[in-house]
């Protein structure tokens, strides 16, 4: 015992190298990432900066650097995210709830279900462009090359994220709330809608942020469904046509004169900014309506 | 704790979201509204190759500044990409780098798409090398010993004695441009036959950067990638067996740069000829020169642009005799 006790304290002196070796390791591999992504932002940044002028938010895109501007991409990413946003709360919530508190997993097909949803979260992102050019854009749903088409095809993309961050969400409330709350002679409706849902609100809400930020630096669905590079108004309606913040951006780079380069750039500060923004959002739900068991 | 409190905070959020969007939204229609005339409006879907698109995107700018409530949506999704929605019936204009294939004729004719062909412009394609790669001309059988799918060929002297001794690099579009489709069949004499070992890229900028960075860099791309690095990169003139031409504007627009000089088209769906395609392809055929200008590709010459005018009213004329049959 007293041996023991001696060994977890002290170790012995090679282990005690292999620690401090392994510290090191992870201090390197920490300030790898750190610095390439400080690099790229400083980059960005100075890129970027000389092109975040009034004409950027104000004008349409042009031929002409001078005159180019992204409101029409800008709006489109929004557009798309206020129909993200209201597909995939109801429809990720509503899938997460079931799984965690009404599916039987003695069912074959609710395992199934799980695997299925798990799988889909690693799907490629084209992989969603070319479903949603076969059933939304044409086929059954016929939506045509719409910001609704775009929006549901970006909604499918990121639904198993919120999915599964849903069902971790409802899985960290602990089963004594619940059972609390039965013994009280609440139904299992009124336990989920008064306890489970308002005590996993915080991870529920970062797992649809962060489906949102996934969703609004996707491309390449969204140039199989259809949305056109260059689009000189901003969109009117869930059927109008759109372009994203993304899109513009890779067509600004794609450019040869230089001063696209200057926008493209101030177009990545933007689309950082935003996701930034988000972020911000997803940590001050979690911190304002955490609670301690 | 308070679930109703959390989704009055989402409510709010979300109207305020709605609320910036509408705003944007009635933007556009207010500033329209000003400036009605004899201007026409609607909707015009374009898609296509992406040579094509600077002069599509220039010309449906300035072709909105006139008609404010038209509106005009421009993607590049390759030519093959653009007849493929055209024969779909999802968009009324194809870009297109080449003429129609046999298979998308097939595709067109399934879908019921009459369609007619107008050319709106001219593209070359250049050689270029790395500025200290002093090579000022190249046969096109050079050419094909250098990017055929056979090649071995890893220094320039193996092409020619007098070039220079230094190591191929080599730069060029990948198998979905519309230029490396024309280079491979112009040069190699066969669609999709190149040599592998070269870096393939669908940004021609990385082409650029790549050959000014490699000292044995040579690329192609379209003739106005040249015209924006004249200081980075060497121009190489190419001899088809009658003497050596420079790839200039002058020329690509008479063909006299072969084999590498190419007429772009805009494809028209017949059947959906609404009143604001007629008036964007009038518009694009009356302004090719100056819309050319600006998208910094080869205009057409007078002859040329003559010929599209033909095109365009034999389309009108072929559009409202297809309405007279259906109504």
């Amino acid at each position: 015992m007293a041996t023991n006790t001696q060994q977890i304290g002290s170790g012995s002196t090679g282990s005690r190298l292999r620690g401090q070796a392994f510290k090191i390791v992870l201090w390197l591999c920490i300030t790898a990432s750190v610095v390439l992504l400080c690099l790229l932002l400083v980059e960005t940044l100075r890129d970027g900066i000389p092109g975040l002028t009034g004409t950027l938010f104000a004008n349409f895109p042009s031929f002409n650097p001078a005159k180019a501007g992204l409101q029409s991409a800008l709006m489109g990413t929004l557009w798309l995210m206020a129909v993200v946003i209201v597909f995939i709360v109801p429809v990720g919530v509503g899938t997460a709830i079931y799984l965690e508190e009404y599916a039987d997993r003695n069912r074959w097909w609710n395992r199934l279900i799980e695997v299925n949803i798990q799988n889909l979260a690693a799907v490629p992102s084209i992989v969603y462009g070319i479903l949603g050019l076969a059933f939304l854009v044409r086929g059954p749903a016929s939506l045509g090359r719409t910001v609704l088409a775009g929006g549901l095809t970006l909604g499918l993309l990121v639904l198993p994220v919120v999915i599964i961050t849903g069902r971790e969400a409802i899985r960290a409330v602990p089963p004594s709330i619940r059972e609390g709350s039965m013994a009280l002679g609440a139904t299992q409706w009124q336990t989920i809608w008064k306890q489970v849902l308002p005590a996993s609100i915080p991870g529920m809400a970062t797992g649809v942020i962060l489906a949102i930020s996934r969703a609004i630096g996707e491309t390449a669905p969204l140039i199989l469904v259809g949305a056109a590079t260059f689009v000189a108004f901003n969109p009117s309606g869930l059927d109008s046509a759109f372009t994203a913040l993304p899109l513009q951006i890779f067509n600004w780079l794609s450019q040869p004169q230089d001063e696209f380069k200057t926008l493209a750039a101030a177009g990545i500060i933007v689309l950082l900014v935003m996701l930034a923004g988000m972020n911000g959002i997803a940590v001050w739900l979690r911190n304002r309506y955490e609670q301690k068991w | 704790m308070n679930l109703s409190r959390f989704l009055i905070t989402v409510v709010a959020t979300a109207t305020v979201a709605v609320g910036v969007t509408a705003c944007g939204g009635s933007d556009t229609s207010s500033s329209a509204s000003t400036d009605a005339g004899a201007a026409v409006s609607g909707s015009i879907a374009i898609d296509g190759s992406s040579t094509v698109f600077p002069f599509a995107q220039a010309a449906a700018e300035e072709f909105q500044t006139k008609n404010p409530d038209a509106k005009v949506t421009v993607g590049e999704s390759g030519t093959g990409g653009g007849f493929e929605k055209f024969c779909n019936g999802e968009i009324q204009i194809a870009d297109a780098s080449r003429s129609i294939k046999d298979e998308e004729i097939a595709l067109c004719k399934k879908g019921s798409i009459k369609y007619s062909e107008v050319q709106i412009a001219n593209d070359g394609i250049a050689i270029v090398t790395n500025k200290d790669l002093k090579i000022t001309c190249m046969t096109t059988d050079q050419l094909k010993a250098l990017w055929n799918k056979t090649s071995t060929v890893s220094n320039y002297k193996q092409l020619d004695p007098s070039f220079p001794d230094v190591k191929v690099s080599l730069f060029g579009p990948g198998t979905d441009s519309g230029t490396f489709d024309f280079f491979t069949d112009e040069i190699n004499g066969e669609k999709g036959d190149t040599r592998k070992d070269y870096q393939p890229t669908e940004d021609d900028n990385v082409t650029v950067q790549g050959v000014s960075g490699e000292k044995g860099g040579l690329g192609y791309f379209g003739l106005s990638y040249y015209a924006d690095n004249t200081d980075k990169l060497n121009l190489v003139a190419v001899n088809d067996g009658s003497g050596c031409v420079v790839p200039s504007d002058a020329t690509v627009q008479d063909g006299s740069y072969k084999p590498l000089s190419r007429p772009l088209f805009m494809y028209i769906n017949e059947a959906d000829f609404t009143p604001a395609v007629k008036a964007f392809m009038g518009y694009v055929v009356d302004n090719a020169d100056a819309i050319a200008k600006n998208a910094k590709i080869v205009a057409m010459t007078p002859a040329q642009q003559t010929e599209a005018k033909a095109a365009l009213s034999k389309a009108e004329a072929g559009a409202s005799g297809a309405t007279t049959t259906t109504g």
